[in-house]
């Protein structure tokens, strides 16, 4: 009996999976399992395949795996679509009675369950709620408590009123009762139930979260896939501590109105992926020179242009760290896990206000459509801290006035951060400009005061460098041959792979990155392995190029830009491969 | 806010580079005249500005400032006020920037309707790049991008912003210092976004729509019948396309600023040291 369940809904788009499947994985966690969900769709409204997956265990779960043990089948297209995951124990709950779904095969040997969805829908009030009978069968195939499924209804439902929320536990009792009666199967699936407490959030929700926990109180946005949830969910929110969020007309309104609340005193901050990255690109630049203090969020996709918009990659690495003409000193922070897309956030806002430059909040499609479950302390808001670095009040502003009484906004400070006035303080009126200008803020060509200010604004990094840690965090055996370097998401596929591959007696060490400018140093690290692999969702392994620049040293790459993200016993295989290609290639030729 | 300020307590101590007899000279100093005669002071106001000649301006202006990248002025502008609706902010443009590069967020920032002003430096021509045709150049304007002129008709950003829903739209002229101001004045007292066309000749490179032209064809609106409440006369006003006029063409006196209906009351500078009183209810949302 596997500890371990991966379940799944699959359809068209509009059929309903994304609430079922969410239903599904708030019973599960409310019922103190730990889930991990991922979702298949495509860039339409209605139609094409669509699945939402949860992966569940009593254990923390931390990625996706190839394998898949009850498939919810509202088309035929779903079965075809999952069939390299389906195995002989596996279940496959489908609606015989449909028409396109007469002649379905089986693969893998295994059960196929045929349940009259809609019929029994039908005698539960209404044939939209096929998806809630369906459920109701899969939690008589896992033995998973149909109680537990009645707090999901009735928080879905709950606005629709009491008799939809009866008429859908009724639906679920109608799906189960009907694999009770009609099969016989002694199904080898169970879910035991916890009393832990959790909470089930995805990474676009936790950035949204930690930057009102920050004091963000302006965002200014443009609707794109996959940040538009950073976007809906700060809507209504953050009004209640006293924010706004407005939606802009494109992305360079949205970057420059950010920046505008910004200069007045609020935090503020945007968010978006690729191509509104690109359009917001002038104004990095900006940011920077006018030293305002600003979080960009930018939720990769898989590029180039518009590419795959649904679909996962880690492309824009480079975009982030090089993107704008000329140079500006700026900050780059990829969270590598959905509860550090909330604690990341944090740190971007102080590192913002702290250093007044542009942070670069780098998150992906993989963690912004995760949901996945934590103990409520994992975001103790009591651990929030807010540092809003130099801001000087009518009380201190004298001390940075110069002989004329004019405040020095660029002031060239030692450790090249200025005092920062928000406008309204009195005698703190000045200019500031994406001109180079001098420490009052006014434009000058005058080559000394160039350098001077090019020099004051680089100070900063190291400034940071010296102030802050710019860690990495670590797992397996840091004594190993081998090295595995990853930054963003791939961390939770790779902890899981390290167990894999200690099972079959390989040792190693992995290193996931949250900082890519400024970031560790890795040198010491690379130097003591004798096979270092880095490991991204991208063609080209643009972090691996870093790494190689820092430390002179080539190093081995795993990319994976296909549009999915990486998948725990996937990942360990390639590691494998890599480690031994001898032996991978000759098991392909066995096979 | 002093009650004793002038309007040259708005001036910076940079000597502007605007070509001797530029039309910007007289568009701002109003700009300070309204400023001051509102009752507000440099260090409650936030002027932002765009790029070219009329982008110069927050150089030479004493106030929170900034100045933006081309064209982005007014999103920078909207920023600042729902961030601090106690500033007073004023966005300074000019036609290349605001409607050209700029147009779309124009026609955003008037359906926006947040209580700021904008005043747009309209000389018909790109003066700082050296003399080629704007969005308002007129259709035979011959220039060293233009050689048999546009051949497109100039942009109607009156007729815009009236599409638009705008809620006041006036327009003056540089060199009528006193109206000017007056106008300027009024785009500042109005509730919601006031929206100001400058007409601001360019000496050096624009020799059609000179100081004389628009002296000689200006008609000040308040020494005809216009009513400014009424949005059909304001239409039609607008669309006659051979006429320039100087005062307000029209405004909505039943305006309710965009940051008012958001229901924006104070700045949002000011926050706790954590995270705020009840953020645990943000992560119980979650169970």
């Amino acid at each position: 009996m596997p500890e371990d369940l991966n379940w799944a809904i699959g359809g068209e788009a509009g059929d309903g999976i994304d609430s079922t499947g969410k239903i599904f994985a708030q019973a599960l966690s409310r019922a103190g399992r730990h889930v991990f969900t991922s979702k298949d769709f495509a860039s339409r409204i209605r139609g094409g395949y669509t699945a939402y997956k949860v992966r569940t265990s009593v254990d923390r779960v931390e990625s996706v795996v190839d394998r898949l043990d009850i498939l919810i089948a509202l088309t035929e297209r779903t079965i075809h679509e999952n069939e390299d995951e389906l195995h002989e124990d596996s279940v496959i709950i489908y609606d015989g009675e449909r028409s396109t779904m007469q002649d379905v095969e089986v693969p893998h040997g295994a059960t196929a369950l045929e349940v009259p969805l809609k019929r029994l829908a039908e005698d539960a009030g209404g044939a939209i709620m096929l998806n809630v009978v369906a459920l109701g069968a899969a939690c008589e195939v896992t033995s998973f408590p149909i109680e537990n499924l009645d707090e999901s209804l009735q928080k879905r439902f709950g606005d629709k009123g009491e008799a939809i929320v009866e008429n859908n536990k009724k639906a679920a009792r109608m799906g189960q009762e009907y694999v009770q009666e009609e099969y016989d199967e002694e199904f080898d699936y169970s879910m035991e139930t916890t009393d832990a407490d959790y909470v089930l959030l995805n990474g676009d929700e936790a950035i949204g979260m930690g930057a009102i926990a920050a004091g963000c109180r302006f965002y200014a946005g443009y609707p794109i896939t996959p940040a538009t949830d950073v976007m809906e969910y700060m809507t209504g929110r953050v009004d209640q501590f006293g924010g706004k969020v407005v939606q802009a007309e494109d992305e360079l309104s949205a970057i420059n109105m950010a920046l505008g609340a910004a200069r007045a005193g609020a935090r503020a901050m945007t968010a978006t992926s690729g191509p509104g990255i690109d359009l917001m690109t002038e104004t990095f630049g900006l940011v920077a020179t006018s030293e305002t203090p600003l979080v960009i969020c930018d939720v990769m996709r898989s590029g180039p242009s518009t590419g795959m918009p649904t679909k996962q990659e880690q492309g824009d690495l480079n975009m982030t760290l090089y993107g704008g003409h000329g140079e500006i000193p700026r900050f780059v922070v990829a969270p590598t896990t959905v509860s550090e897309c909330f604690w990341k956030t944090v740190e971007a806002f102080n590192l913002a206000e702290k250093y007044q430059t542009p942070v670069f909040l780098v998150s992906d499609l993989a963690m912004a459509v995760t949901e996945q479950t934590f103990s409520p302390e994992t975001f103790d808001m009591d651990e929030v801290e807010v540092d809003r670095g130099k801001v000087v009040d009518e009380d201190e502003i004298g001390a940075w006035l110069d002989e004329q009484g004019r405040f020095q906004a660029h002031f060239p400070a030692a450790d090249g951060v200025s005092p920062r006035a928000f406008p309204g303080t009195a005698d703190g009126a000045h200019m500031t400009t994406g001109l180079e200008h001098d420490e009052l803020g006014r434009r000058t060509e005058d080559t000394d005061v160039r350098i001077e200010q090019v020099d004051k604004r680089q100070r900063k990094v190291e400034t940071a460098r010296e102030q802050e840690e710019f860690d990495y965090r670590e797992f397996g055996d840091p004594d190993a041959d081998t090295l595995i370097i990853s930054w963003g998401s791939n961390e939770g596929a790779m902890r899981e792979g390290l167990e894999l591959l200690d099972a079959e007696g390989h040792n190693v060490r992995f290193i996931s990155v949250p900082y890519i400018f400024p970031r560790p140093d890795l040198t010491d690290e690379v130097q003591a392995a004798e096979e270092v692999i880095v490991v991204e969702c991208n063609a080209t392994g643009q972090f691996a190029d870093i790494i190689e620049h820092d430390v002179l040293e080539r190093v081995e790459r795993i990319n994976k830009y296909n549009g999915v993200r990486f998948k725990a016993d996937e990942l360990a295989a390639e590691v494998k491969q890599t480690l031994d290609p001898d032996n991978g290639t000759q098991e392909v030729e066995a096979e | 806010m002093s009650s004793d300020v002038r309007f040259t307590d708005f001036k910076s101590d940079k000597q502007p580079t605007w070509c001797p007899g530029c039309g910007d000279f007289g568009t701002m100093n109003g700009m300070m005249k309204a400023l001051a005669e509102t009752g507000n002071d440099p260090d409650n106001t936030f002027v932002v500005a765009g790029i070219g000649c009329s982008g110069k301006i927050g150089t030479y202006m004493h106030s929170y400032a900034l100045h933006g990248v081309h064209g982005r002025a007014l999103p920078v502008g909207i920023g600042v006020k729902m961030a601090n609706p106690d500033l007073e902010v004023m966005v300074a443009g000019g036609d290349g920037d605001g409607y050209s590069i700029g147009a779309g967020h124009f026609i955003h920032a008037v359906r926006r309707n947040v209580d700021m002003s904008y005043v747009v430096m309209d000389n018909r021509i790109y003066g700082l790049t050296k003399g080629q045709a704007s969005p308002t150049s007129r259709e035979d304007f011959e220039t060293g991008t233009t050689p048999e002129g546009p051949k497109q008709p100039p942009v109607n950003p009156k007729a815009l912003a009236l599409s638009a829903g705008a809620t006041f739209i006036a327009q003056s002229f540089s060199s009528n210092a006193q109206r000017h101001a007056e106008i300027v004045q009024q785009a500042i007292e109005h509730d919601g976004f006031g929206f100001v066309n400058v007409y601001s000749p360019c000496v050096t490179f624009n020799d059609v729509d000179t100081y004389d032209y628009f002296r000689d064809s200006i008609v000040d609106l308040d020494e005809t019948d216009h009513d400014p409440h009424d949005r059909d006369q304001a239409k039609d006003k607008i669309l006659e396309s051979d006429k320039e006029y100087m005062g307000v063409l029209y405004q909505n006196e039943d305006s309710v600023p965009f940051e008012q209906r958001e229901g924006i009351e104070s700045s949002m500078a000011e926050i706790p040291d954590g995270a705020p009183e009840g953020a645990m209810d943000l992560v119980r949302e979650f169970y």
